[in-house]
Formats: C-alpha cells, sequence, structure tokens
C-alpha cells in the first residue's frame, strides 16, 4: 500500500463544523478497507483531538498518515500549551468551559481516551507556544 | 430488537430514516456526555440523549451508532436533522425521560452495550 497522507485545518471556535475532518478521516479509512477496530480507534483519538482544538487552542492542524502497518496522526496547534500535564492527563480533570460542557464534552475524557484507544500517545506541549500531539495507531497484519 | 420495534415501545416519532426502521439494534447506551459515548459504545447500538446539538450526530457517526432516541420530547433543529438524514441515521423523539425510556426499551429485551 502506497503511504497516504491527509492534512486538514481546523478551525478555532467552530462549535458546528468540529468533527468534520474526524468524519472525512474515517470515509477515507473505510475506502482503503482497512479493519473496522483500527477505523473505530483512528475515529474517536482523531475526534477527541479535533475538539481538543477548538476548545482550546483555537484551531490548528491535522495531518493523517496511513502506511501498510499504521496510521499516525499529528495535530499541532498554537495555543496556550497544558501547564499541568499529569493533571491533563486525569480522567475527570477538565479547564474546559461551559459552552463545552453544554456539547457534551469538557469532562476531562479527552486525552485519556486518546491514550486509551491509541498505541502510542506523544504529547509535547510549551506554555504559551502550542502542543502537538502525535498518536500511532498499528493495523495488525 | 428492530428500530420499528423500539419506535413503539417508546412511542416515539420519526424525525427521519423512516425507510430504515427494519435495521437491528443489539444493544443501547444513554448518555448526555459524549466523550463516554466514544468511551464505552460498541457497535450497533441506539444512543438515547437529551443533547440536541451536531456533536451528537458527530460523535454517532465515529462510533457507528445508526439511531439515537432524543428523550423528553426534544426535537433538535431541522439542519441537525438533515444533518442525521445525510449520515443515514434514524433519528427519533420520544415523550418519556431518559430514565423511563432506557427502562422500557431494558424491559423489552434491549440490554445494555457492554
Amino acid at each position: 500500500m502506497e503511504k497516504l497522507h491527509l492534512h486538514y485545518d481546523v478551525e478555532g471556535n467552530d462549535f458546528i463544523a468540529v468533527g468534520e475532518a474526524s468524519g472525512q478521516v474515517k470515509r477515507a479509512l473505510r475506502q482503503l478497507g482497512i479493519d473496522f477496530e483500527v477505523i473505530r480507534r483512528c475515529a474517536i483519538c482523531m475526534y477527541e483531538g479535533e475538539i481538543n482544538m477548538v476548545v482550546h487552542a483555537d484551531g490548528g492542524t491535522a495531518d493523517v498518515v496511513v502506511e501498510k502497518d499504521k496510521v499516525t496522526i499529528v495535530l499541532e496547534d498554537r495555543g496556550p500549551g497544558i501547564s499541568d500535564m499529569e493533571m491533563a492527563m486525569k480522567e475527570g480533570y477538565s479547564t474546559a468551559s461551559q459552552d463545552v460542557r453544554e456539547l457534551g464534552f469538557g469532562a476531562g475524557m479527552g486525552l485519556p481516551n486518546m491514550k486509551k484507544y491509541s498505541d502510542s500517545l506523544e504529547i509535547d506541549s510549551e506554555v504559551g507556544k502550542g502542543t502537538k500531539v502525535t498518536m500511532v495507531i498499528h493495523i495488525p497484519g | 430488537m428492530r428500530i420499528q420495534r423500539v419506535r413503539e415501545v417508546l412511542d416515539a416519532s420519526v424525525l427521519c430514516g423512516e425507510e430504515l426502521l427494519d435495521r437491528e439494534i443489539l444493544s443501547a447506551c444513554a448518555a448526555d456526555l459524549m466523550s463516554d459515548v466514544l468511551a464505552y459504545v460498541k457497535t450497533e447500538a441506539l444512543l438515547l440523549t437529551g443533547l440536541t446539538n451536531t456533536q451528537v450526530i458527530h460523535t454517532a457517526d465515529m462510533m457507528d451508532i445508526n439511531c439515537i432516541v432524543f428523550v423528553r420530547g426534544k426535537i433538535p433543529s431541522p439542519e441537525l436533522i438533515e444533518y442525521g438524514r445525510k449520515h443515514d441515521m434514524v433519528l427519533l423523539s420520544t415523550p418519556h425521560k431518559m430514565y423511563y425510556a432506557s427502562g422500557l426499551l431494558y424491559n423489552a429485551g434491549l440490554g445494555a452495550c457492554r
């Protein structure tokens, strides 16, 4: 399989469109005939990440690279950065606004869900500069 | 359980997907927290929710949920219903509250997502 690279610009504060890019990724993976469970894990990771970028960081970019044995999702923003990584990874901890909670998110499940459904999750964040999240999901051979 | 039966059990009205009521549902979950849906839902499930924003549809789309029941008589905006139609979903609205609606479906034999 040839390497496939998908790129998306995710708009900040667009609570209606958030999730569009994840939906497109899901459909692209399905067209490639990738395993159902792998697609599902990619969709969850990407969607939670997309929501984080929209609600915390005024948007950013999403890059998805599909190779024979893995899917790599890289989400990059120039938002405020994560000041307390240990807390951010805790289920139930959130700094999200009331607006976000009304959408059914902001309950401190985003990063834990991304960790749960990816095979590896790397977060490179600097306060005042931004955050880069890299997730890898393996495709079983 | 077929969606047609879900509709009867919940006295629900069909907002879109009338032609898809023959679909089979294997389990159900009730949630207003979409991250919980992302965390726990299994395939071919039905979602009962009190939320009526587009994120419900996006979340359902991610999880291959193709039937959503809005509780307490809630009717989402025409745009959201259209969005559901575009994604081949059945959208229902029941007058019952979340806990009661869940109980009715459970009693009728529709189990929880495990």
